[in-house]
C-alpha cells in the first residue's frame, strides 16, 4: 500500500512527477520539497525573455497558485534535504523535520559551477535560478559593460540578451571556438560569426587569470595579457549535480544518480532530470542529460514506475533534444552526435545561418541540428526515434 | 475534452505533433494547426503527453 510519496526537487521534473502521480490516481500524501522559496518555475526563459525584460518572474511559474493547490501537495519550499536513509525510508530536512516515504523521487538537479574566489564578489553572477536571473537583470539596468566567462549555450544566450539591452558584451572562452564540445567546428564558427556580427567581442583560446577591483569587479585580465573592463561578470561554465546530500545514502553516485532503465536508483527510490542517469535504450548508455524535455520524460517514467511496483517498466528510450534562442535564430538539436563520421548540410547553408545538418555514424543517422528550420527538426526527430523502434522490434523477435 | 492552443506562445518545437499526430500538425504555412480540437477520449493519453511536453505551455485542455 502506497500512502506517502516524497519528491525532492521543486523543479520541472519534480512538478511533472507530482502531476503524473495525481493523474494516475495516487491520492495519498504527496510531499514536494524545494530548497528555493519559489514554487516550480520554468528555466528556459530566464536567460532570454526574463533578462531582456519581456517576461516577469511570475510568468515563469508553471502553474498559478490555485494550480498547485489542485495537486493537493504538501509543498515544502525553502527547505533543503540534507540526508537520505534508505532503510528507514526517511529524508532529513534542514529545518529539523523529516519526510518519510513509501516511494521517493529525487529531482534535485544541478547548480551552476563557479570560479573560486570570484563567486562572492557582488557583481559576479551565475545564471541558474530565478533569483539569479532577477538579480542579474537588476544589475544590468545600470551596467554598461558585461564580461561573460564561458561560451556555452548559457553564456551565449546571456550575451544575446545583453546585446538586446544595448550593453557592451565580451565573451571569454578557453577553447578556440564556442560550443566546441557540442557542435562541429564549422557550425561553431557560424555561431561565433553570428555573435560577432551582433557586436559581441568574442575572445576565444583565452582564460581569465585575474580580476581588477577590490570588492566589486571592475574588469578582468586574460591569459593573453589583455584587460577587459566590466561592471558585471557572468560565469557560465557548466554545472555540478546536487548529490552531496546523498553522499552517505548508499545510492550509486557517479556524475549524478545512477539508475536502471526504470529510473530506479534503489528499491522504492527513483530519480529524474538533470541529476539522474537513467539507462536509455536509444542512447545506448546511462547518460546524464540536462535538457528540458528529458526532465519531463524521466519524471513521468519515474512517477509511473513508482506507482507500478512489480509492474514497472524497465524500458526507457528517449532521443535527447534541446534548443537555444539567440538573436533571431532558433538552434535546435536532436540526437547524439558523439563519435559521428560525417556531418551533412542537407538544406540551407552556413552563410545564411539557416540550415539543417544531419550527423551520420556508420550507416545510422544519429543527430540533426536545425537553425531556423523547425519543420525539418520535427521530421528528423521522428526518423531518429523510429530507427530505435525498428531495432528494438527486431531484437524482440530475434533468438537470444 | 477541448484543446486550446495559444499560438502566440507556440514556438514550433513540434513535440505535440510527435505525441499526438492525429491532433496536431505543422502546416505548409509554418504554423501549428489543431486538426481536431475535440478529440475522442481514446486520444487523451496522447494529448496529455502533448500538453506536458510543450516547452512553452502553449497547449491547454478544458474538460
Amino acid at each position: 500500500m502506497l500512502r506517502r510519496i516524497a519528491i525532492v526537487g521543486a523543479s520541472l521534473a519534480g512538478l511533472r512527477a507530482a502531476e503524473t502521480l495525481r493523474a494516475r490516481g495516487f491520492d495519498g500524501a504527496l510531499t514536494l520539497i524545494g530548497d528555493e522559496p519559489h514554487r516550480p518555475y520554468d528555466r528556459p526563459p530566464l536567460s532570454k525573455q526574463l533578462l531582456q525584460g519581456t517576461v516577469e518572474p511570475e510568468q515563469t511559474f508553471f502553474r498559478k497558485k490555485e494550480g498547485y493547490d489542485a495537486l493537493a501537495l504538501d509543498l515544502r519550499l525553502g527547505v533543503r534535504a540534507t540526508a537520505l536513509d534508505l532503510r528507514d525510508r526517511r529524508v532529513t530536512l534542514d529545518d529539523g523535520t523529516f519526510a518519510d516515504y513509501d516511494r521517493l523521487i529525487i529531482a534535485t538537479g544541478a547548480r551552476a559551477r563557479t570560479i573560486p574566489g570570484l563567486a562572492s564578489r557582488p557583481n559576479v553572477f551565475v545564471l541558474r535560478s530565478l533569483d539569479d536571473a532577477v538579480a542579474l537583470r537588476q544589475e544590468l539596468t545600470t551596467a554598461s559593460r558585461v564580461a561573460i566567462v564561458g561560451a556555452g549555450f548559457i553564456g551565449l544566450e546571456v550575451a544575446a540578451s545583453c546585446r538586446a539591452r544595448g550593453l557592451h558584451v565580451t565573451v571569454i572562452e578557453a577553447l578556440s571556438i564556442p560550443l566546441a564540445p557540442i557542435l562541429t567546428p564549422e557550425l561553431c564558427e557560424m555561431v561565433a560569426a553570428m555573435h560577432r556580427d551582433h557586436g559581441v567581442d568574442l575572445r576565444t583560446g583565452v582564460t581569465l587569470t585575474d580580476v581588477i577591483g577590490e570588492s566589486r569587479v571592475a574588469g578582468v585580465v586574460l591569459s593573453d595579457g589583455s584587460r577587459i573592463s566590466a561592471d558585471v561578470v557572468v560565469v557560465g561554465i557548466g554545472v555540478i549535480t546536487n548529490t552531496e546530500w546523498l553522499a552517505s545514502s548508499g545510492l550509486t553516485l557517479d556524475n549524478g544518480i545512477v539508475c536502471d532503465g526504470s529510473a530506479q536508483a534503489a528499491p522504492g527510490v527513483y530519480a529524474a532530470g538533470d541529476v539522474a542517469r537513467v539507462a536509455n535504450e536509444w542512447h545506448g548508455g546511462s547518460p546524464r542529460i540536462e535538457h528540458w524535455t528529458n526532465a519531463v520524460e524521466q519524471a513521468v517514467h519515474a512517477a509511473e514506475n513508482a506507482l507500478a511496483g512489480d509492474g514497472a517498466t524497465a524500458h526507457f528510450s528517449s532521443v535527447p533534444y534541446f534548443w537555444s534562442d539567440q538573436y533571431d535564430r532558433k538552434i535546435q538539436f536532436v540526437g547524439d552526435a558523439r563519435g559521428h563520421d560525417e556531418m551533412m548540410i542537407v538544406d540551407g547553408s552556413l552563410a545564411e545561418r539557416r540550415l539543417t545538418a544531419l550527423f551520420r555514424r556508420g550507416d545510422r543517422l544519429v543527430a540533426c541540428l536545425a537553425v531556423n528550420q523547425p519543420r525539418a527538426l520535427i521530421k528528423y526527430r521522428k526518423l531518429l526515434a523510429a530507427r530505435t523502434s525498428r531495432e528494438a522490434a527486431l531484437s524482440e523477435t530475434a533468438p537470444s | 475534452m477541448k484543446i486550446v492552443v495559444d499560438l502566440n506562445q507556440c514556438d514550433l518545437h513540434g513535440l505535440c505533433v510527435e505525441a499526438a499526430p492525429e491532433v496536431f500538425e505543422i502546416g505548409d504555412d509554418g504554423q501549428l494547426h489543431v486538426l481536431n480540437d475535440t478529440p475522442d477520449e481514446g486520444l487523451r493519453a496522447k494529448v496529455d503527453k502533448a500538453v506536458r511536453e510543450c516547452p512553452t505551455g502553449a497547449i491547454s485542455l478544458e474538460g
